[in-house]
């Protein structure tokens, strides 16, 4: 098994806020675990609003009011080290980002400079992130990494507004992966793509991660695309882990109901037949339910659901679920 | 057979740039296609494929250069709106684009029961509203005096179809219906395209890129790429097995939920998307790994392949 690159423990970050004078607290990120190993795409999948991209920023140390750090730690292991990412100050968070960890955040087709040719967003990357002898030829790097990517080198002379928005994707994560991270933390990459452009976009996040035998942790609510690259997936559900396990089990055997309605109800070819989906809407995550979050829409709802939260345990072997059904004790369904 | 929707060569051009250096683009190019009563009638393809704009020529929003299109065997002129938009309602993308945040959600069901029925008595009103409601698994109770934010984005979408039903129309217009709302919810949208179908037989015209929605809740699709309409049919001929190479492509590139299915071939992409719609002769030959040198000089024709429409020389009788 591989070593772990990036843990978490008991992470807690709310979003604290104050609406006309009563305090709201968004619980986004509540007591999440997650042990994500070196060499693996790591997905996690879940609705909008269930708190995927707060995770994410607390994984990579941006928190900012009124989002808060509540408890628990980020650690990354670096080459024997174990560092936290909330004990470093932010020019040594400057360091590790880009260079340890890159980000791709959401809708990242936004974040180039509209009025410079992307050649000089790249050189601007580079001054402020790589070491001095790489500046001398910033150019010749970026040409270096497009041409391994296999994207075309004119777009180097380009504006970001002449590209389409699948290309504008596809130089972001280039951009992101100039320096060789050891993770890359992509947010929603093929959100408001076309399905082939899709495609195109997995199919470069997959080909990055052969060539730098690194670790990708991939977000997204599509659970096609996650079928497709992830290795292992922790499903999402109101800031909490519900289930985790490798991408075969997830779709194979799924044992959370709030799982196997999302596996279940998704439309297949050569399949016509009536796909239920979850009943209900999504919890509000100021005023979440008692005991397990996901029990008002619940098909199996018991009595201790309502009253206590299951915590997430090992089903099977590398199968981690947090439902009182899927428990040993007396709880739990003989399976 | 009857026809509740006929479009004929519809085409739109836009152009852009000033008088010396014009780019025109057809967004539509001569598209020709019927709806059914009682049928849920796909239109498919990736963005910028002209889908949208063909919608909206149909709802008036937007100026047909040409061609015609006939509501149950009338002509329909260009600046008609009323008894038109009584029969035909649209459901846009956006659910919270669609209703204004400082209106409460009944205002709009009040006013259309004003525009298109009108005065009643607010007690028949909401009986009417609540009805329709019901349609969609709301009640009035739980819609009246609320703001579009206390709605969730499957919510809205509901209420706007409620809302659309209200004039009790025989087609409704969707416009990407469920790519803004959570996979979770989606098919509870799409369920009720199909049960609207089945009990009060309302024709839908489902405009989507999903493909996999589009099998699932469509009698008939028709399969754009920039602007051309490249293969119509049967849902299960043209998805189960496509002839065009675009439809080939747009079928193998989603994203099937199933680790034992992931990709195993590459692909590759458009450089630029202006360049496609210049094209002269077939706009797909740039990537089809079956073109030859006819595909690059004449525009292939319209051939029926087994029910299926097919836009390829491939079927044309004159592919080498």
């Amino acid at each position: 098994m591989n070593e772990s690159i990036l843990q978490t423990e008991q992470l807690k970050a709310f979003y604290v806020l104050d609406v006309y004078g009563t305090p709201k607290v968004v619980k986004a990120v509540n007591e999440v675990d997650l042990e994500i190993k070196e060499n693996e795409v790591y997905g996690i999948a879940g609705e909008s609003g269930c708190g995927k991209t707060t995770l994410l920023k607390a994984l990579v140390g941006a928190i900012e009011p009124p989002l808060r750090l509540v408890g628990g730690r980020v650690l990354y292991h670096m080459v024997g080290d174990e560092v936290d990412i909330f004990s470093l100050d932010e020019e040594e968070k400057r360091r590790l980002r880009w260079e340890y960890v890159s980000y791709v955040p959401q809708g990242s087709m936004s974040v180039l400079n509209p009025v410079i040719k992307l050649k000089e967003t790249y050189r601007d990357f580079i001054e402020s992130h790589a070491s001095k002898d790489m500046r001398a030829d910033a150019f010749q790097i970026a040409r270096n990494h497009i041409a391994e990517l296999g994207l075309p080198l004119k777009i180097l002379d380009a504006y970001p507004h002449q590209l389409s928005g699948g290309m504008r994707q596809r130089v972001t994560i280039a951009l992101a992966t100039l320096l060789h991270p050891r993770i890359i933390i992509a947010d929603e990459p093929t959100t408001a793509l076309d399905v082939v452009v899709q495609r195109g976009v997995v199919q470069l996040l997959k080909d990055i991660q052969r060539r730098l035998e690194n670790t990708i942790v991939v977000v997204t609510h599509d659970m096609g695309v996650q079928a497709n690259i992830a290795d292992r997936i922790g499903i999402m559900y109101a800031g909490k882990i519900v289930e985790e396990s490798t991408t075969e089990r997830i779709f194979g055997n799924p044992h959370h109901p709030y799982t196997q309605y999302l596996i279940n109800s998704l439309p297949r070819f050569g399949d016509k037949t009536t796909r239920k989906s979850v009943p209900g809407s999504p919890p509000s995550l100021v005023n979440l339910p008692s005991g397990c979050p996901f029990h008002p829409r619940c098909p199996y709802e018991m009595d201790i659901c309502t009253e206590q939260v299951p915590s997430l345990v090992n089903r099977d072997l590398n199968h981690k679920v947090a439902c009182w059904l899927a428990g040993e004790g007396e709880y739990g369904k003989a399976s | 057979m009857e026809k509740l929707l006929e479009v004929d060569h519809l085409t739109k051009v836009f152009s852009f740039g000033s008088m010396l250096s014009r780019i025109r683009i057809t967004a539509a190019d001569n598209v020709s296609f019927y709806i059914k009563p009682a049928e849920i009638f796909a239109l498919a393809g990736e963005s910028g494929c002209g889908k949208s704009t063909t919608a909206r020529m149909i709802l008036g929003f937007e100026e047909r250069t040409s061609g015609t299109i006939l509501y149950s065997g009338k002509k329909v002129a260009r600046s008609e709106k009323v008894w038109f938009t009584q029969g035909i309602q649209a459901i846009f993308q956006d659910p919270f684009g669609t209703f204004n945040p400082l209106r409460t959600v009944d205002r709009y069901f009040f006013e259309t029961v004003q525009n298109y029925m009108g005065h009643r008595s607010k007690d028949v009103a909401i009986k009417l509203i609540d009805h329709h409601l019901k349609a969609v698994g709301l009640t009035y109770e739980e819609v009246s005096s609320r703001y579009p934010s206390e709605f969730s984005g499957g919510q809205l979408q509901r209420i706007s179809i409620a809302r659309a039903l209200l004039t009790n129309p025989i087609l409704l217009i969707a416009d990407e219906p469920v790519s803004m709302v959570d996979a979770s919810l989606r098919m509870s949208i799409v369920n009720l395209f199909k049960t609207l179908k089945e009990e009060l037989a309302v024709s839908v015209l489902y405009i989507t890129h999903d493909l996999a929605t589009a099998y699932y809740v469509s009698d008939r699709i028709a399969i754009m790429f920039r602007g051309d309409i490249v293969e119509m049919g049967p849902v299960e001929k043209v998805l189960m097995d496509p002839k065009h190479s675009y439809t080939k492509l747009l079928r193998e590139s989603i994203p099937e939920a199933d680790p034992k299915k992931r990709w195993s071939t590459r692909v590759t992409l458009a450089e630029l998307e202006h360049e496609e719609y210049l094209r002269v002769g077939c706009k797909f030959a740039g990537r089809c790994p079956g073109a030859k040198e006819i595909c690059t000089c004449e525009v292939p024709p319209n051939t029926y392949v087994d029910d299926v429409l097919v836009k390829c020389h491939r079927y044309s009788g004159r592919y080498p």
